[in-house]
C-alpha cells in the first residue's frame, strides 16, 4: 500500500538529513506505527506519503502512485484517498463542527444535496452527532479529535496518517481514540499510519512498528516482538519507560516473557516447586499487546536446580533472557 | 457661544466626510484585499512562494506607504483627472484616498493572514484542495476578523486623510476646521468639528469592533 525505497530526505539550511536511507513497507489494512524521540524525522515521514514533503532521493509509493513524481493535479487526487489527522487537530475554528467535516467533500466537488447525509452519517461514526452545530472551540481534546477524524474520512480515503494524534489527550481520551482508530482499521478496513513517542500508543493498536533515530531506522518488526525485545538501545530505552522494567536489575537476574494464554497459567509457580527453586519478582507487568495477553516479569532464582527451571520453563514456552 | 456657526454648512461638511469615507473605504478594501492576500501567498514558505514577485509588490507598497498624503494629493492629480474626469471635491479627493489607504490595507489583511494557523493550511493541503480553495475555504474565514480589524484601523485612518483633502477643495468636516476653525480663528467651528470627528471615530471602533466578536469564534 505504501513503501519506502531507500528514500532520504534533507532540508534545505539543515546540518543533517532529516531522514537517510529509510526503506519501509506497509501492508494494505494493516496499523502501522513510527515511534521515535523528537526531531528523530518521524514527521518527515508521515509527510512524505501524502506528498507534503517531497523526497530528496529514493522512491515512495502510495497506492501504486510515485509521489515524488506527482503533477499538482494528480498529487491533490492523491490527497483525496488518503486522509490525516494532526497532534492539534487543525480544525476551522470559524465553522462549526458539521462545516468542518463537509469541507472536504466541498473540495472533493460533492454535489451539495449529499453533503449533508454524508457529514451526518461521519459524526454518527466518531459519536458526534450531538455536537454538530458547535464551533470547535466549544469542545473538548477528544472531541475536536474525532471531528478531526470525521473530515479526515469524509472523502473515503484508503490509508489514514495520523501526525502525534493523541499526543495532546490526557491518557484516556488517548485510550478512547486509540480504540476508535482501531475499529475503523478492521471495520473499514482502513491502512492506518502512525507516528507516536510513546510505546504505549504503538503497544494498543498497532501491527509492526518502525522505529526512528537521527533520521534512520534502526529497529522494525512485529509489534510484539519489538516490545517484548527490544534489541537496539534506542528501543530499550522507550520500551523501559513503557513497561514497568526500568531501572538496574541486580546480576543474575532473569526477564521471562509470557505471551498468549500461558500468561494465565500457573507456570513459575509449579516449575519453582518441582525444582526447589525460589524466585523473587522485582518488576513485571501482565497486559495486552493488541489483543493478546502478555506478561514479562523480572526474576531473581534462587537455590535448587536453576538450570533445570529455566530448561523448563523454557519448554513450557515462556522465554527466558538475561535480564 | 456658537456664533460663527452655520449648521447647513456643517451638514453638508459631515455628509462630504461620510461619503469620502465611504467611497474610499470601499475601494481601498476591494484594491488592498486582494493585494494583501497576493503579498501573503507569494511570501517566503506560503502557498505560491515567489521571491521576485513578493519583493517587487512589497517595495510598491512601501513606496506608496511613504509617500506623505498631502503630497500624494497633489502627485495624483493628472492620475486622479483621468480617473474620475476633475480633481477638486469629493469625486476628486477620493482616488488619492484610496492609492493612500489601499497599501495601508493590504499590509493589515497580510499581517491577519499570517495569523492563521499554518496547521489549517496544512490540513487544507492535506484534503487535496486546490491553492483556491486554500485561500477562499480557509484563509479568508480564518482570517476574517483580522480582516475586518484591520478595515475598521483604516476607515479610521481614512478619517484624517480626509481632512487634509482640502488641499483639493474636497470639502468636509477637517477642511471646515482648518478654514474657519484655524485659519479664521472660529474656536466654536473647530469644537463643533472636531466632536463631529469624534463621534464618528467612536462609531467606527465601537461597530468594528462588535463585528470583530461576533465573528471570532475562537
Amino acid at each position: 500500500m505504501i513503501s519506502f525505497q531507500s528514500v532520504g530526505k534533507t532540508f534545505a539550511r539543515a546540518a543533517a538529513p532529516a531522514l537517510r536511507d529509510v526503506s519501509l513497507h506497509i501492508a494494505q489494512g494493516e496499523v502501522f506505527g513510527v515511534i521515535g524521540q523528537s526531531g528523530a524525522g518521524k514527521s518527515t515521514l508521515i509527510r512524505l506519503i501524502n506528498g507534503l514533503e517531497r523526497p530528496s532521493s529514493g522512491l515512495v509509493v502510495t497506492d501504486g502512485e510515485d509521489v515524488g513524481a506527482l503533477d499538482p493535479a494528480s498529487l491533490r487526487a492523491l490527497r483525496r484517498r488518503v486522509g490525516m489527522i494532526f497532534q492539534h487537530f487543525n480544525l476551522l475554528s470559524s465553522m462549526t463542527v458539521a462545516a468542518n467535516v463537509a469541507f472536504p467533500l466541498k473540495v472533493a466537488g460533492v454535489p451539495a444535496r449529499e453533503i449533508d447525509a454524508r457529514v451526518a452519517e461521519l459524526l454518527a461514526r466518531v459519536g458526534l452527532t450531538d455536537h454538530a452545530r458547535k464551533y470547535p472551540a466549544q469542545l473538548s481534546g477528544g472531541q475536536k479529535q474525532r471531528v478531526g477524524i470525521a473530515r479526515a474520512l469524509a472523502s473515503g480515503p484508503k490509508i489514514l496518517l495520523c501526525d502525534e494524534a493523541t499526543s495532546a489527550l490526557d491518557p484516556q481520551t488517548t485510550e478512547q481514540i486509540l480504540d476508535l482508530l482501531g475499529e475503523l482499521n478492521r471495520e473499514l478496513g482502513l491502512t492506518i499510519v502512525l507516528i507516536t513517542h510513546e510505546m504505549e500508543v504503538i503497544r494498543r493498536v498497532c501491527h509492526r512498528v518502525a522505529v526512528l533515530d537521527a533520521g534512520e531506522v534502526v529497529e522494525s518488526g512485529d509489534v510484539a516482538e519489538v516490545f517484548l525485545h527490544p534489541r537496539h538501545p534506542v528501543t530499550r530505552r522507550l520500551v523501559a519507560d513503557a513497561a514497568g522494567l526500568a531501572g538496574g536489575a541486580p546480576a543474575g537476574a532473569l526477564r521471562l516473557t509470557f505471551r498468549g494464554e500461558a500468561t494465565y497459567e500457573p507456570i513459575l509457580g509449579r516449575i519453582a516447586r518441582d525444582t526447589g527453586v525460589d524466585y523473587s519478582i522485582l518488576g513485571g507487568r501482565i497486559d495486552r499487546i493488541r489483543e493478546e495477553p502478555y506478561g514479562q516479569l523480572l526474576v531473581a532464582l534462587v537455590g535448587g536446580d536453576v538450570a533445570l527451571a529455566r530448561q523448563r520453563l523454557e519448554a513450557a514456552g515462556v522465554r527466558v533472557e538475561e535480564a | 457661544m456658537f456664533a460663527n456657526i452655520n449648521w447647513a454648512d456643517i451638514g453638508q461638511a459631515t455628509l462630504d466626510t461620510l461619503v469620502m469615507l465611504a467611497g474610499s473605504l470601499g475601494f481601498s478594501v476591494l484594491l488592498g484585499l486582494p493585494l494583501g492576500v497576493v503579498l501573503f501567498l507569494t511570501g517566503r514558505g506560503r502557498l505560491l512562494a515567489n521571491r521576485p514577485a513578493h519583493a517587487a509588490l512589497s517595495f510598491a507598497v512601501n513606496v506608496l506607504r511613504s509617500v506623505p498624503f498631502v503630497i500624494l494629493l497633489i502627485v495624483m492629480i493628472p492620475l486622479t483627472m483621468l480617473l474620475v474626469g476633475t480633481s477638486l471635491g469629493v469625486a476628486g479627493a477620493i482616488p488619492p484616498l484610496v492609492v493612500g489607504a489601499a497599501p495601508f490595507y493590504a499590509r493589515l489583511v497580510e499581517t491577519a493572514l499570517r495569523e492563521v494557523d499554518p496547521g489549517v493550511v496544512e490540513a487544507g493541503q492535506a484534503m487535496g484542495a486546490t491553492p483556491r480553495q486554500i485561500v477562499f475555504g480557509v484563509l479568508l474565514p480564518e482570517a476574517l476578523p483580522g480582516i475586518v480589524a484591520g478595515a475598521t484601523v483604516t476607515a479610521i485612518a481614512l478619517v484624517s486623510y480626509t481632512a487634509m483633502a482640502g488641499v483639493v477643495g474636497a470639502g468636509g468636516l477637517g477642511d471646515l476646521a482648518i478654514r474657519f476653525g484655524y485659519q479664521r480663528f472660529q474656536t466654536d467651528v473647530m469644537v463643533v468639528t472636531v466632536v463631529l470627528l469624534l463621534v464618528l471615530v467612536q462609531g467606527l471602533q465601537w461597530a468594528g469592533d462588535r463585528l470583530v466578536i461576533k465573528l471570532s469564534r475562537r
